[in-house]
């Protein structure tokens, strides 16, 4: 079963992001990192970048592909994760808790009210045929 | 799953990584019945396929196995194969790629239609053989639990006839991995009988399915050539390193006029491994490969090896730039990313 935690929000492009005033804490979600298989390599925006939401910030890549990141919401990168670009084998194991990638203060809070919340996150993957 | 030359194939069951380790340390279970195979029977069977594969086939005893390839008349590359001589019996067989089995054989059956003075027969097999690979250091522990001919004294690249869980096989000891093993053939209808089989009397020992990802890692950490990457028709195996499996000196055969005059004149690439050095990600085919900001090549395989825990590849360079010690730039995503040039193979195992 596809792990989605109910209090995150999430984009068509599986990655996950968690609010706390104005700083999102944001990540790739379980679904993103099985079909990636052994993750091997994390090409993270530096602190201090600015991202936009729904454009690409970074790689992700893994044995048998490469991939674009995608920012779930715009603003500037306060914080990268270095254990997880040290890694990239974390985001497999625990891609909501210690495989989290990167902090972003966001340049505007009502853009998460783009992202979909758990349920209709679980209902996309289904139709992704996903969700198993 | 995905498609591959017309197959449906498992890219992995539970992981590339953890398929790529089990058969370095335990044993691995390969379903390669995509592979092509090829008979070759009559008086000239030899004659024939000396005169259109690069190695000499006249050096095989019955039961022996070797490597070689079939190239067109400018010195490309068709496929690389495996011939057998048949460890019983007359006639070869030839053992192709998935991607070139109909490639292939039209290409015996034209060569054989130019030469009608021979008397020699091509048939296709892939249609009613399966194939499967065990390989690892416990493959021939858990193989020798099917049959009662003695495993061990089966030596490297031959074959035998040997009834395996009463399935008539063909068992040779060969493979795409670097790591001891055996590739079987079988009747196709009885595949499944020997895959069960296998996995039955292996699991407790660790042997796992292995699926196409951990395939690949595998036969680049051992420097083996993939067809379409290292050689092709535009890549021939002067430049791809495999001048050991020409035999100038064995006769006539297609291919060896272009391939004498390019030897002569110089060969200008040349096919070199490296491992990164600078962080920046895996080194991918196609991938363009510069020196000192010139372009001089373009990377041929490339993968992160879980054996070496590094980002390792082959790529085919200018002549000038090669050299073991010496610096490529590879360029992944639009920078150059710098690798050292390193001797091959990447690994291998103890005791080889």
């Amino acid at each position: 079963m596809t792990e989605v935690p109910q209090d995150l929000r999430y984009t068509r492009t599986h990655e996950w992001a968690k609010f706390d005033a104005d700083v999102a804490t944001v990540g790739v979600d379980d679904y993103a990192q099985n079909e990636l298989g052994d993750l091997t390599y994390l090409e993270l925006p530096e602190p201090g970048t600015t991202v936009t939401q729904n454009e690409p910030m970074g790689v992700i890549e893994s044995v048998k592909a490469a991939s674009d990141l995608y920012a779930p919401i715009s603003g500037e990168v306060i914080e990268s994760n270095p254990e997880a670009t040290n890694a990239p084998d974390l985001v497999n194991t625990s891609p909501y808790q210690q495989g989290w990638l990167l902090r972003v203060r966001m340049s505007d809070p009502s853009e998460a009210n783009n992202l979909m919340d758990a349920g209709d996150y679980e209902k996309f993957l289904e139709e992704q045929g996903g969700g198993h | 799953m995905v498609e591959f030359a017309g197959w449906y194939m498992p890219v992995q069951y539970r992981g590339i990584m953890e398929e790529h380790r089990t058969v370095r340390s335990l044993a691995g279970l390969f379903d390669i019945g995509h592979m092509g195979q090829v008979d070759v029977t009559g008086p000239d069977a030899l004659a024939f396929l000396q005169y259109v594969t690069t190695n000499d086939i006249s050096k095989l005893e019955p039961g022996v196995a070797q490597y070689g390839m079939m190239l067109y008349p400018d010195g490309g590359v068709v496929d690389d194969i495996f011939v057998y001589r048949r460890p019983t019996g007359p006639g070869f067989f030839v053992v192709i790629n998935a991607a070139n089995t109909d490639k292939d054989v039209a290409w015996l059956h034209e060569q054989r239609q130019q030469r009608q003075n021979l008397d020699v027969t091509v048939t296709n097999l892939s249609n009613e053989l399966g194939m499967i690979a065990i390989q690892g250091p416990k493959a021939e522990s858990i193989l020798q639990h099917l049959t009662d001919v003695p495993l061990s004294s089966v030596k490297y690249h031959t074959a035998v006839d040997a009834h395996l869980d009463g399935i008539p096989c063909l068992v040779g000891r060969t493979g795409y991995t670097g790591e001891d093993g055996f590739e079987l053939y079988c009747p196709i209808e009885q595949t499944g009988q020997l895959w069960d089989r296998l996995l039955e009397a292996g699991t407790p020992e660790g042997l796992q399915p292995i699926g196409l990802g951990a395939r690949d890692t595998l036969r680049l950490e051992s420097r083996m050539s993939l067809y379409g990457n290292e050689i092709s028709a535009e890549i021939n195996p002067l430049e791809a390193g495999l001048s050991w499996a020409v035999k100038f000196d064995k006769g006539d055969f297609i291919g060896r006029d272009a391939l004498s005059k390019q030897k002569e004149q110089g060969i200008r690439r040349r096919l070199v491994g490296f491992k990164m050095v600078e962080r920046g990600g895996v080194p991918r085919s196609h991938f363009e490969v510069q020196v000192d900001g010139k372009s001089v090549g373009f990377v041929t395989s490339g993968t992160s090896s879980p054996t070496l825990g590094e980002n390792i590849g082959l790529a085919l360079v200018d002549r000038s730039v090669a050299g073991v010690g010496k610096p490529l730039d590879i360029v992944i995503r639009g920078k150059p990313v710098r690798a050292v040039q390193v001797k091959m193979p990447f690994y291998k195992r103890p005791g080889a």
